[in-house]
């Protein structure tokens, strides 16, 4: 699926919680869902700074060239969110990660989250993961 | 006598607030306080009709606020019992106080080997400037022990002080566990040792009377926006024979009496302290914020609120989960708490979402989280205003919060 296809797949299930509590709710079982971080890359290089919880976001380059991201939260609401992050974002190749429009942020209603004020640091997360795909993108002589 | 806590909290404006549609439950006064419609009164007349810059001035106007500031110095010096309102130098707020008494009170009398005693429950501006000032002069920096519940090791703290301390500084009340900590004795037995004291009276300010000469510490520093008044307000209070030895922190207008190109002699107290335009509106502004306290009286909304910190602990130990982060005996007006495996940044979120807002994190005391093994709390922290109904909506919150998390 393509960055967009997975975006419209979340907005559209969004759709169905209008209360925040549901929202937080479905975010909570999203961080419950994610597939358990390697603890091999629990270090502090792959600590995204800016957060009130604690962010680890680790990025690896597949065989065929696409970024798979891995990531854990302390809090779970966090890690629902890094959790949709990764859905949008992982297995994509550099390029599309780096020309994204991330637009299901504000569709969904976290874009208040977006300021670098906010403490959960959504803002410091999607930085990172720009910040692998440029890294890749140039590995891979882009 | 019982308050009459409608009346008190219809002088907010911002009570009345709707977030998200829900009622506002404020619950954050320990990072700083509402401001009742007195204080803004005050603030909006001086823009309105009397700013001018103060003690400058040959005019009408400058000498109208110039008498205002000094008469808020003169309620400041009254309230907490100064012997002068000399001893009342204002600052922008209690972090401001701490470093200007770090810097002028270390250049003055400390040197290489010498020591400073504080406390593990020390908010940050209360351990940075002296860590600042023992890198600079190659200091040591001694920190008093506390127990598991919360309460200060005043043993482990005497046993601390010696020949080479030359200050120590503790909290009046812990900002993330409203421990109370025993000032007087702790000022008595350091003073036995020829110690003075600084005291962080930032949360105790507004929850307390204050009395300095009781107390009789050498050093009291405050925020006024943690009581009732603007932001830019606090003040250092010290002892006159020590403001008088001790330089200047900053330099400037103001704070001289005679400047030339040799050399220059500095302006008696407080203004030898109070370089530059001081935030003179929030000062003033600070004097009815006091007034507004001594109209209630300390006594009554230390009684209310310590009403409404027992009630607190007992409706959230109802909880399944919950388990307190400091539980002295003598507790002032926040409750810190954890609520199982939650984390407190889920529990706030999910708080907030319900017009409840609380602090989460560290609360600017790591050092203290560090001891607790733990990376934070959710703090609930009370005012004069607040209601048993604000912390039923809290209880009422955090039952929701368990239910969607455990």
């Amino acid at each position: 699926m393509t960055i967009n296809e997975i975006q419209d797949e979340i907005v559209e299930e969004f759709s169905d919680y209008s209360d925040w509590m549901d929202k937080y709710s479905y975010l909570i079982e999203i961080g419950n869902d994610m597939p358990p971080y390697p603890e091999a890359e629990r270090v502090q290089q792959n600590v995204i700074e800016g957060c009130q919880s604690t962010v680890w976001i680790y990025a690896s380059l597949t065989d065929d060239n696409k970024i798979h991201f891995e990531a854990d939260a302390d809090a779970i609401i966090v890690k629902g969110i890094v959790g949709l992050l990764i859905r949008v974002l992982s297995d994509q190749s550099p390029a599309d990660i780096l020309n994204a429009d991330l637009y299901f942020i504000d569709k969904i209603g976290l874009k208040e989250n977006l300021t670098p004020t906010r403490s959960n640091g959504l803002l410091s997360m999607i930085k990172q993961m720009r910040l692998y795909a440029m890294a890749f993108n140039a590995k891979l002589g882009n | 006598m019982i308050m009459d806590i409608a009346n008190i909290r219809a002088q907010f404006p911002i009570l009345s607030e709707t977030i998200y549609g829900k009622p506002l439950v404020y619950l954050d006064n320990g990072a700083t306080t509402e401001k009742p419609q007195c204080v803004l009164d005050v603030v909006n007349d001086i823009y309105m009709h009397k700013n001018a810059n103060i003690h400058r001035g040959v005019h009408h106007l400058s000498n109208v606020c110039t008498d205002l500031f000094e008469q808020a110095r003169k309620k400041v010096a009254k309230h907490i019992n100064a012997l002068s309102d000399a001893e009342i130098i204002f600052t922008r707020g209690t972090t401001e106080a701490i470093n200007l008494l770090a810097f002028s009170f270390g250049e003055t009398y400390c040197r290489e080997g010498d020591e400073i005693v504080i406390t593990t429950m020390e908010h940050h501006a209360n351990i940075v400037p002296w860590q600042m000032l023992c890198e600079r002069k190659r200091m040591k920096l001694r920190v008093a022990p506390i127990f598991d519940n919360g309460e200060l090791d005043v043993d482990g703290m005497y046993e601390l002080m010696n020949e080479r301390t030359r200050l120590v500084c503790v909290a009046h009340v812990s900002n993330v566990m409203g421990t109370v900590n025993p000032v007087e004795k702790i000022v008595s037995k350091a003073h036995s040792l020829g110690i003075p004291v600084l005291v962080d009276a930032a949360q105790s300010m507004p929850h307390k009377a204050i009395d300095v000469q009781k107390i009789d510490c050498d050093f009291l520093a405050f925020s006024g926006h943690k009581m009732y008044a603007p932001n830019g307000s606090g003040a250092l209070y010290g002892k006159a024979k020590w403001l008088n030895e001790m330089v200047p922190y900053h330099g400037g207008g103001e704070m001289i009496e005679k400047v030339t190109f040799e050399k220059t002699t500095y302006n008696q107290l407080p203004f030898k302290f109070e370089a530059g335009t001081p935030d003179y509106v929030s000062a003033i502004a600070l004097g009815r914020a006091v007034d507004f306290m001594d109209e209630i009286g300390m006594i009554n909304i230390e009684n209310h609120e310590a009403e409404i910190v027992k009630y607190t602990i007992d409706q959230l130990s109802a909880i399944p989960g919950v388990r307190f982060i400091g539980e002295a005996r003598d507790h002032s007006s926040a409750v810190s708490f954890l609520l199982g495996n939650v984390h407190p940044y889920d529990t706030g979120m999910i708080l907030d979402k319900m017009g409840i807002a609380v602090r989460t994190g560290h609360h600017c005391a790591q050092p203290l989280m560090d001891r607790f093994g733990i990376s934070g709390t959710v703090r609930a922290s009370f005012g004069v205003y607040t209601s048993k109904e604000d912390i039923d909506a809290l209880v009422k919150g955090v039952d929701r919060v368990r239910m969607m998390m455990m």
